[in-house]
């Protein structure tokens, strides 16, 4: 297997094709992303971070241009086969509405494990329950997701990103809400994470002081890769 | 969490529970359609069943009678019509030619369950000074109760009748001052007559009827109105009473008979009925549409309430079949919770407006009929139905780009 987790082949992304409004947001971007990297993603508001994030998690495909993912190019997979490839090799933690308000923390964390089951177990409360002690929140197991605190809910929400034992996490300004005791919280328990699994991180953040603590920093500058 | 139900079960309460206000009103909604079907299915169904309770123990299924006697026009030679008038005969009254094997050949059907010749003429009843026009009927009891059920309707004496005895009418009595035990004159219009004792008084719950009728043993009968031997009806129940109709086509056209079934003697009764039919499936209709109305506008409205949440469920590896289920579920749970809540609304209001509706004697307006298909139809009905309201807003909270949703 390719050494990379994650491999980019001058993808390039445009809004609104065929419309008069087209523009393209990315352009040629190149970039691989090694087993049990730490990389941030840093770069000024519209340039085209969250763009990028999207197409790596195959939300988004880009409209030109390869993307590999464990050396599978994902530009040949059907719909099914994206969800499936995405629940089990790609964690996601949002900026903003981060879980759903409906399920409480433990149930939140179980979600992509019972989606992809089918049927709740004991295995996957135990895992739940075993995350959400990893992320210190043991005692908040049974917290309806909105009876937390901003830096708790996010924490369960890296701790529902990892329920897949994903290889890769994709992490869009996560600590961009947070005080900066909670959002260093945050940022810790991550890179704990990558150091005891080996679980690659992409990290958007705006925060110089956390990005200066990863294994590399992209700037994305007008949807092009400046790299340092 | 249980775990016996799947993840889209568990999303789809979820949901609904958490969207509480809406939930209940739109469950409120569905109840109250569901209620006034549930009412008036019942309602109606127990007044029809009346109807033809009524009817079937009151009248024969099927009556054979002798056929229509015509005129022909006279003829001297083939084209040459002597009277082009002809004028319908009066209709003597006669007897079956042959009854007693057309009965058996009538009772060697399968579909028949009851055969009873009779004899029906009219005659003058006389007390004293008092006098009346009755129908007579002379029947052989054992076999014309299991068909027309007079013991049921007996009101007072007895349903005996032999040779010696008459049953009548209440009205009859009331008129003529007499009762049971008391002495009747009854005198035929070939003033051929006899006198009889009252062993009964019946009530079909039809003045007319209780003013008319008269029952008398079948032999008594025949030598009243001087036909010894002979019959003017052959009386039958069938197994089927809704093939009564063809059963008497088929009858007529295999005997020299003619033969009447109860559908065509109460054809206006069941062209109210079709009516009714047709309205209460209209009404029906309506309801379910409005119902299947409420519940899509609901739905829609939650898929775009939490389209941010179905975008994270979607990232979060959820398919878009997973998706579509949730929210088919939502609405087919909703129907089927509403068809709960509202057939025990339905069934409650049935039960209390038939506890205070009354007819004008203080009789039951309609008989309590709560048959448990009624409910099962309805909430399988309620449930496919919140499941097809659900097809348009589950279809769009698939359809929904995660990448917009979370962006929002
Ligand atoms: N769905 C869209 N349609 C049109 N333009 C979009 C869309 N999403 C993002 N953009 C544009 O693409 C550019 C990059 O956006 P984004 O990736 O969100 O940047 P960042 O995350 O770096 O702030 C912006 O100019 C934004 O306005
Ligand atoms: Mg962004």
């Amino acid at each position: 297997m390719a050494d990379e987790i994650l491999k980019l082949e001058r993808v390039c992304k445009s809004y609104n094709v065929g419309l008069p409004t087209e523009t393209e947001v990315l352009h040629d971007i190149d970039l691989e992303l090694d087993h049990g990297e730490f990389l941030a993603l840093m770069g000024p508001s519209g340039s085209g971070k969250s763009t990028l994030l999207n197409i790596v998690g195959l939300l988004d495909r880009p409209t030109s241009g390869r993307l590999l993912i464990k050396g599978r190019d994902t530009g040949l997979l059907g719909d099914n086969e994206i969800t499936h490839l995405r629940g089990h090799t790609i964690g996601f933690v949002f900026q903003y509405h981060l879980l759903i308000s409906a399920f409480t923390a433990r149930e939140n964390i179980m979600m992509p494990m019972l989606a992809d089951r089918g049927f709740p177990s004991a295995e996957i409360a135990a895992r739940a329950d075993h995350l959400l002690a990893e992320v210190g929140l043991e005692r908040f197991g049974n917290n309806l997701a909105n009876n937390m605190s901003g830096g708790q809910q996010q924490r369960v929400a890296v701790a529902r990103a990892l329920a897949m034992n994903p290889d890769l996490v994709l992490a869009d300004e996560p600590t961009g809400n947070l005080d900066t005791k909670s959002a260093d919280a945050v940022f810790e328990l991550m890179r704990r994470v990558n150091r005891q699994s080996g679980t690659s991180f992409l990290l958007v953040t705006h925060n110089l002081d956390l990005a200066r603590r990863c294994d590399r920093i992209i700037e994305v500058v007008d949807g092009r890769i400046a790299q340092h | 969490m249980n775990r016996w139900l799947p993840f889209e079960w568990i999303a789809a309460v979820r949901f609904l529970r958490e969207g509480r206000l809406q939930t209940i009103f739109i469950i409120g909604g569905i109840s109250i359609g569901v209620g006034v079907i549930v009412f008036m299915s019942a309602m109606l169904a127990g007044m029809e069943a009346n109807f033809i309770r009524r009817v079937l123990t009151s009248q024969p299924q099927i009556q054979l009678l002798t056929p229509d006697q015509v005129a022909r026009p006279l003829r001297n030679a083939a084209g040459e019509i002597e009277d082009a008038v002809v004028q319908r005969p009066s209709q003597r009254v006669i007897s079956i030619d042959q009854w007693p094997k057309i009965r058996t050949q009538m009772l060697a059907m399968p579909e028949v369950t009851a055969v009873s010749p009779t004899i029906t003429g009219s005659a003058l009843a006389i007390r004293g000074d008092a006098s009346r026009a009755v129908t007579l009927t002379g029947i052989e009891p054992d076999t014309y109760f299991n068909i027309v059920k007079v013991p049921d309707y007996i009101v007072a004496g007895s349903a005996r009748l032999t040779s010696e005895d008459v049953i009548i009418g209440t009205e009859l009595a009331k008129n003529l001052g007499a009762t049971v035990g008391d002495k009747l004159n009854l005198q035929a219009a070939s003033s051929a007559n006899r006198v009889l004792t009252i062993s009964g008084l019946v009530d079909f719950g039809n003045k007319g009827a209780n003013q008319r009728v008269a029952f008398i043993a079948l032999r008594t009968g025949q030598s009243l109105l001087g036909m010894i031997g002979g019959v003017t009806t052959i009386d039958m129940t069938i197994k089927d009473i809704y093939a009564a109709e063809t059963i008497a086509r088929q009858i007529q056209a295999a005997t020299a008979v003619e033969a009447d079934s109860w559908i065509a003697t109460n054809a206006q009764f069941f062209t109210a009925v079709q009516a009714q039919i047709y309205t209460n499936t209209l009404i029906r209709l309506f309801v379910g549409l409005s119902v299947a109305f409420g519940i899509a506008a609901v739905l829609i409205v939650s898929v775009i309430q939490r389209s941010k949440e179905i975008g994270i469920l979607r990232a979060m590896g959820t398919s878009r079949g997973q998706i579509l289920r949730v929210f088919l579920l939502q609405g087919g749970l909703l129907g089927f919770i509403g068809s709960l809540v509202g057939a025990a609304m339905g069934a409650l209001a049935l039960i209390y407006w038939h506890a205070v509706a009354r007819q004008a004697d203080g009789t039951e307006f309609f008989p309590l009929i709560l048959e448990r298909s009624l409910f099962i139809y309805t909430a399988i009905l309620a449930t496919v139905t919140g499941l097809l309201a659900a097809t348009a807003p589950a279809v769009r909270a698939a359809k929904l780009d995660p990448v917009v949703a979370i962006r929002g």
